[in-house]
């Protein structure tokens, strides 16, 4: 039974962090019907800026709690600044081309920012200090639940529900529904449809980052090619809830948090990034849509 | 305020240069400056500060400031008369670029045609041999530079059958090495413990690719353009983890190595004979695979192709079968890349689940879209820029993927038709004109 429960916490984490990195792809599709194959480099990047700042601050003795909180927001800083970057630079452009192109783009820039972390800093695993100190009352979980699984959990909990209440009430969360469900009209409307995509991109990028330094801080070292793997199985669980459904990625990144924990459990670890492919690629193949997604009718 | 590229004296076109997409050169200058601040505040953490925590040092890189807000700075120019050139040239993008229109009238003349490709043909075939000439021994290409065009020609020949899937028909498959990884294993496979030699491998190889594709090229039949992407990116990482992880059948991380090479009539040739042989077996495949794509391009099921790049629908609407055209894209594509890996495990004579990761695929797919999808000059090309150029700069070789992901980016916004774009057969039909009695 504890086993359970540790695979039960272990798999809400998982499944946190994937919710944080598949709300940027989400996001990003339902507005301009483009996978962003850079948006696991820019969690990778949020992870590398907080393992900076952290460092950095750890070094000038700074107290506890508020490196963890500075990292955060440096990271978030930062990670936005590069998804706008990215977006103005390698998607704006393509706007109006043939879907392939700004795919391929998409797949250049996240071959670049990759390789440019790699240079920029280093090819080897670089180790991420504990940011989140052991509390009081968690002693008594043992290895069910630690710490900072429970900071992510909660953390992602309270970000999923500010970005819903967000998108619900607020102008510009009404103006990026518009501008996902018709974006000729929106500009009727006069909506800005560039500023509506870019504080997508932005919000996107500022989630990733959360999760990147969160999980850096609980599995302890960071690299420059985890944005490639994170990225992937964020995908899966976006397109597991339905691609362009807000609610969709967070059930999505659960379910493909759980499924993960529970079959490295019980069936074999080795295979753990096998299990994610596959699910995605049944996924694709007998409900394209997803759990929550609507079916697309193809237009002539 | 509309300027016109090309009729331009020297003094205005500074000036339109300097100006492009801004109000005056001033306030371009000022875009320029700012756009140059923004990039040194994004790159700041990441290229300035490296924290090492264990020792607990800082390294301050300052000079990367310079560096970076010079490299923005005049960038950020070249960057926008580059998109105000493509804004005006948006209507007429059929236009030709020099090197294509000097191609073109190469190969309409025919005496100019067969002697390139004699010259060519000359120049491959004495590549590695060695000559005494002259009072003194001549090679062309030594052992390390025939490994070089062998490696080339291998990317080629990939890029040749990625063209298929990509190019003409249009399918987004990010998981070609996959097939590539299929035909090395089973070449090193059945070395090894049935000691199969490389000639029957090769068929076997071809094969053996072309029922990969197919299988997967079932399941994705009904899915489009980013969803099918993902799926083959998919199917990849599956076939490489599979042959990272069994370790009992595929010997896991740590390969399989001694796999012979190719014999020679029944005699075993040394390591500088077998290159020698291996690369002009590679000359052979690639003339072979040049022959083939040619024809399938002009053929019935090229043109299925090409109407399914176009518009999958209308496709359907004019007869043609959807799932045979696809499935036989796969298998094609699929079956070149089987007979590139057996010839790839002969010449390393050792495989690894690491020379077939996504980025395997992403080099793939940047030579056939940055050469020029559809086009087999353009795959050539963009194989000899992306693999040869790295080669004779090795000591740039860490910018290799770097500039890759740049050059991928670049094409895709300023020049999405590659390098040397497809060219479509055209028929000109000149008009009779009236003679005395002909009418």
């Amino acid at each position: 039974m504890e086993y359970f429960l540790e695979l039960l916490f272990g798999g809400l984490t998982r499944g946190s962090i994937y919710a944080l990195i598949a709300l940027g792809y989400t996001m990003v599709y339902g507005i301009i019907e483009l996978i962003n194959f850079a948006h696991g480099e820019i969690y990778m990047i949020g992870a590398f800026t907080g393992l900076i700042v952290a460092g950095l601050l750890t070094m000038l003795g700074f107290p506890g709690y508020s490196i963890l909180a500075i990292a955060l927001i440096c990271a978030v800083i930062w990670a936005a600044a590069y998804g706008y970057t990215i977006e103005k630079v390698a998607y704006k452009p393509l706007r109006g081309a043939p879907r392939l192109s700004p795919l391929i783009s998409a797949i250049g820039m996240s071959i670049f920012l990759q390789n440019y972390v790699m240079l920029a800093q280093t090819s080897d695993f670089l180790p991420f200090p504990e940011l989140v100190p052991e509390f009081e009352f968690m002693k008594g979980m043992g290895s069910m639940l630690s710490s900072s699984e429970l900071v992510i959990v909660l953390a992602t909990v309270s970000v999923c529900l500010g970005l819903t209440l967000f998108i619900k009430y607020t102008k510009l969360g009404k103006a990026m529904r518009a501008t996902a469900q018709n974006r000729k009209m929106a500009m009727l409307v006069g909506i800005n449809v560039d500023m509506v995509i870019s504080a997508t991109f932005i919000i996107g990028s500022s989630l990733a980052a959360v999760g990147g330094v969160l999980i850096a801080s609980h599995i302890g070292q960071i690299n420059y090619f985890i944005g490639f793997i994170a990225g992937i199985k964020a995908f899966t669980a976006a397109v597991l809830g339905g691609i362009g459904s807000i609610p969709g990625a967070m059930l999505g990144a659960l379910v493909l948090g759980l499924t993960e924990a529970f079959a490295t459990g019980y069936v074999s670890s080795d295979y753990e990034d096998v299990f994610a492919f596959a699910l995605l690629v049944l996924i694709l193949i007998f409900r394209p849509s997803g759990i929550m997604g609507k079916e697309k009718i193809q237009k002539v | 305020m509309t300027t016109d590229v090309k009729n331009m004296d020297q003094q205005s076109f500074l000036q339109s240069f300097l100006s492009a997409g801004c109000e005056s050169i001033p306030a371009a200058f000022k875009k320029s400056a700012l756009v140059a601040i923004w990039f040194v505040f994004l790159t700041f953490p990441l290229m300035v500060i490296k924290v090492n925590t264990i020792e607990k040092t800082v390294i301050w890189r300052w000079e990367n400031i310079a560096y970076i807000a010079t490299t923005v700075f005049f960038g950020s120019f070249v960057w926008r008369w580059l998109l105000a050139r493509k804004e005006l040239k948006k209507d007429d993008s059929k236009q030709e670029t020099k090197v294509e229109a000097f191609l073109t009238r190469i190969q309409s003349t025919p005496f100019l045609k067969y002697s390139l490709l004699a010259c060519i043909g000359i120049v491959a075939i004495i590549g590695p041999l060695k000559f005494v000439a002259f009072g003194g021994k001549f090679q062309l290409l030594d052992l390390y530079q025939t490994n070089v065009m062998i490696s080339c020609l291998l990317y080629i020949v990939l890029g040749l059958g990625l063209n298929i899937v990509v190019g003409l028909a249009g399918l987004l498959d990010l998981g070609f090495v996959a097939f590539y990884a299929v035909g090395a294993y089973a070449y090193a496979l059945c070395n090894m413990h049935w000691d199969i030699g490389f000639w029957y491998m090769l068929p076997i190889g071809a094969v053996l690719g072309a029922m990969l594709g197919l299988i997967l090229g079932f399941p994705v039949l009904r899915l489009r353009g980013d969803y099918l992407a993902i799926v083959t990116l998919g199917f990849g990482e599956i076939i490489r983890l599979v042959l990272e992880n069994w370790g009992d059948v595929t010997m896991g991380p740590s390969g399989i190595s001694n796999i012979s090479r190719p014999e020679f009539f029944g005699t075993k040739l040394g390591v500088i004979g077998s290159t020698s042989y291996m690369y002009y077996i590679m000359i052979g495949l690639l003339i072979f695979t040049i022959f083939c794509v040619n024809r399938l391009q002009n053929s019935r099921i090229g043109r299925a192709w090409l109407a399914l790049r176009e518009d999958e629908i209308a496709c359907q609407a004019m007869g043609i079968d959807k799932m045979k055209t696809k499935l036989m894209a796969f298998s094609l594509g699929a079956t070149w890349a089987g007979m590139a890996g057996v010839v790839f495990a002969a010449k390393t004579t050792f495989v690894n689940p690491a020379s077939f990761t996504f980025w395997e695929s992403a080099i793939i797919l940047s030579i056939v879209v940055i050469g020029g999808m559809g086009s087999i000059r353009g795959v050539i090309a963009g194989a000899v820029i992306l693999i040869l150029v790295p080669e004779y700069l090795r000591d740039f070789a860490e910018f290799r993927m770097l500039l890759f992901g740049a050059i991928m980016v670049l094409v895709m916004v300023f020049r999405p038709q590659g390098l040397i774009s497809a060219k479509r057969k055209i028929y000109e039909y000149k008009a009779k004109t009236a003679s005395a009695g002909n009418e």
